[in-house]
């Protein structure tokens, strides 16, 4: 899971790809998802990361992470590799 | 610093208005030129095209007879202003203008006046009409169309196409008709304008892309700037658009300049969709309006294709800034009744 190598990132959380020309933004917490998964964490590092900072049960943050990830990868952001 | 030569050139479409001619974005960026000054000619239709006014920018306009007035009537006109102004180069903007000014090339250069123009051949086979043949010989995807010259074809559109339908004009103009009587309607519209054939194109469903480039002529891409439409105006103008990176779009006009061996200025318009295929949906076989975009990015295409009509090498121009936006203005001039006069009446300012 990467996010793709072209794609620029801001701290406030806006998001531009190149390739397209679209940009999105995202919220504080979907920034810190961003920074992980370029720190090369996986998913279970992520949560685990996330936990230390948020109650939450974990069947709704590894839920909600999941379809955090999907979206990124639905506007073609992250990749499997 | 040592002085810069400077050029006289002319430039046509001064209509920067809600679907903007590219004169006035051409001459900022020829403003902006590292390699010459310019004395601007501006070269206009009709009396209320606001570049006429835009003195910062145009140093002297002239009104202009309309293509449809005959290659003689351009020549007669152009033979008067070159006499008063010596024009080094001329910059016609209008794809109504270039089959004149392609036919006149020669002409026009033996009196001191270079363009860098598309070939006769090049012109035609990018036509709207010819979209089809040019896909084809050139393997690049392009919609469905089918040109039409009687209206009881249009009741034939049925057996081709499924609605909706993009009813377009030779020139100019284009809409979606979403049904028979509405493709009538468009028909009749844009032939009373544009004459025929009236080109029916299958609609494809997706997100605007445009390039903008130059080409030398030897099949050698001097520049290329993919753009992405971010505020399409009710006439499907770019009111809003960002430079990108995507690899294909490159791929493909640097496919579209080898194998044609355009020469000139140009702009393609792409459409991609769901399944992220590019469409060319149209050749306009002259810079656009949103050329100073190039400029923004690194690539003054103005300046180089005043280069390449002088005959001057131009290298290609590589890298461009990905992410630089333009954004469109209106802007109120305050004008002197006295210089509307004066064009209206003497045919010059």
């Amino acid at each position: 899971m990467k996010i793709k190598s072209n794609i620029a990132v801001s701290d406030s959380g806006f998001i531009f790809n190149p390739d397209t020309g679209e940009s999105f933004t995202v919220n504080p917490l979907g920034a810190s998802i961003i920074s992980y998964i370029k720190e090369g964490k996986s998913v279970k590092d992520i949560t685990g990361e996330l936990r230390q900072v948020y109650e939450i049960d974990v069947n709704t943050l590894e839920k909600d992470t999941e379809d955090f990830l999907g979206l990124l990868k639905n506007f073609s952001l992250l990749t499997d590799a | 610093m040592p002085k810069k030569r400077k050029l006289t050139i002319a430039v046509s479409a001064l209509n920067a208005i809600d679907s903007p001619g590219p004169g006035v974005a051409v001459i900022r960026a020829l403003r902006e030129a590292e390699s010459f000054d310019v004395k601007i000619i501006g070269l206009a239709y009709e009396s209320l095209e606001p570049g006429i006014y835009m003195h910062d920018l145009v140093d002297k306009t002239y009104q202009f007879p309309y293509p449809s007035s005959g290659v003689d009537s351009v020549m007669e006109r152009l033979t008067y202003i070159h006499e008063k102004e010596k024009i080094d180069v001329l910059i016609p903007n209008f794809d109504a203008e270039l089959y004149p000014f392609i036919k006149l090339e020669n002409e026009l250069r033996e009196m001191g006046i270079h363009m860098c123009l598309p070939t006769m051949q090049q012109f035609e086979e990018r036509h709207k009409m010819n979209l089809n043949e040019f896909g084809e010989k050139y393997d690049i995807k392009v919609p469905k169309s089918k040109n039409l010259n009687d209206i009881s074809d249009v009741y034939q559109i049925e057996k081709d196409f499924e609605f909706p339908v993009l009813v377009k004009g030779k020139y100019y103009d284009a809409h979606v008709a979403y049904n028979v009587e509405q493709a009538k309607t468009f028909y009749n519209r844009i032939s009373a304008k544009w004459g025929y054939p009236i080109i029916i194109q299958e609609f494809v469903h997706g997100m605007e892309y445009n390039v903008t480039g130059l080409g030398d002529g030897t099949g050698k891409t001097i520049s290329a700037i993919p753009m992405r439409k971010q505020y399409i105006t009710d006439k499907g103008k770019a009111w809003g658009g960002i430079s990108i990176s995507d690899r294909r779009m490159l791929d493909l006009t640097d496919k579209f300049i080898s194998q044609t061996k355009w020469r000139g200025g140009f702009e393609l318009e792409l459409m991609k969709d769901k399944e992220n295929n590019f469409y060319l949906l149209e050749i306009n076989p002259r810079m656009p309006a949103w050329i100073y975009l190039s400029v923004g990015v690194g690539h003054n295409i103005p300046e180089a294709l005043v280069k390449l009509a002088l005959g001057e090498k131009v290298e290609p121009m590589g890298d461009y800034k990905v992410g630089k936006m333009f954004v469109r203005f209106a802007w109120d001039m305050i004008v002197d009744m006295q210089d509307f006069q004066t064009i209206s009446t003497m045919g010059e300012l």
